[in-house]
């Protein structure tokens, strides 16, 4: 077997039981409240390293900042106008485009 | 707890606004991974892996002649973040083992925060609802750009890439009521921004969950 077709079947087993052992161990168990009190707290965490990661991240690891930081930006401002998801996203590809197309 | 009960329609609908660039970005997968992968591989990886930021991971490593031990390592660090995330949903899904285990497949990263009704709820028909488009677009871009090539290769020239974290912020913004939470979103925004220059990003992303020990304090 070739090196991709080990990552292709290792990656698919490890990511099958990643996303399994929450659902197996817990079974139908809400789980106690202090596990609560932390998982309440795993979606915004994890939104906000997204956002920092997809903002700021570069292809291949690190920190790159470019055009796509004005389109978050500008789809910040767009929520902080309480405008519509639509228009948010939008607003962010079409500032990543422009400052783009203004650079490039 | 009660689980919530949205039916999967509104879930397919939610999850309707990620169609266009998930698409595009599966294309842009599909184009960079040919070269290193072939034509059948990409699409096989997009189906049985479906796993968007490890399987670009774990193709930077080979394109680099990283070799496959590297790039497993690459791609499971990234998807280490879905192990609290399936303690989260965990509560919600029904039936049997296989069943549950199943169904906790479904959870990617839209479909998580889609499917979030905050303070650790969840709605099941939000969250296997919008992972269907998400699911049919990843794959089906894969293809057309590991098949047919480059015509929307750079999808970076329409600022696609931007949308990603324009619709996380947004939920973000949602989800971060409560001083609680948006302290945590702060802090964990903080970490990843910190560790991104020295660490993979997966292992930047995934410590952020380390602020959320906060919720072991009592109120």
């Amino acid at each position: 077997m070739s090196e991709v077709w080990i990552t292709i079947a290792v990656l698919c087993v490890g990511t099958v039981a990643i996303k399994s052992a929450g659902p197996l161990a817990l079974g139908g168990k809400a789980p106690n409240d202090r596990a609560l009190g932390v998982l309440a707290l795993v979606a915004p965490a994890l939104l906000s390293a997204l956002v920092v990661y997809e903002t700021v991240g570069g292809e291949g690891g690190g920190l790159e900042v470019d055009e796509r930081l004005a389109g978050v930006g500008a789809a910040a401002a767009c929520l902080a106008a309480k405008l519509p998801l639509g228009v948010v996203v939008i607003a962010a590809a079409a500032v990543t485009a422009g400052a783009r197309a203004l650079t490039g | 707890m009660e689980a919530e009960h949205s039916d999967l329609h509104a879930g397919v609908r939610a999850g309707l606004p990620l169609v266009v660039p998930t698409l595009a970005v599966g294309i842009s997968f599909g184009v960079l991974a040919q070269p290193v992968m072939g034509s059948v591989a990409p699409i096989v990886m997009s189906v049985i892996v479906f796993a968007g930021s490890a399987q670009f991971a774990a193709l930077s490593v080979l394109a680099s002649g990283g070799g496959a031990a590297a790039a497993i390592v690459a791609g499971l660090l990234m998807n280490t973040r879905f192990l609290p995330m399936g303690f989260g949903v965990a509560p919600v899904l029904k039936g049997g083992p296989l069943r549950r285990a199943a169904e906790g497949q479904a959870v990617v990263d839209a479909s998580f925060a889609l499917g979030s009704l905050g303070e650790g709820r969840f709605d099941r028909g939000l969250l296997l609802g919008s992972v269907i488009p998400q699911a049919a677009c990843w794959m089906g871009g894969t293809a057309i750009g590991a098949i047919g090539g480059s015509a929307l290769s750079e999808p970076e020239r329409f600022g696609i890439d931007a949308i990603f974290p324009a619709f996380f912020l947004a939920l973000l913004v949602n989800e971060a009521r409560g001083g609680r939470a948006m302290g945590v979103a702060i802090a964990g925004g903080l970490v990843t921004l910190a560790l991104l220059p020295f660490v993979p990003a997966g292992l930047a992303v995934i410590a952020a969950f380390s602020v959320t020990l906060i919720g072991l304090r009592r109120r």
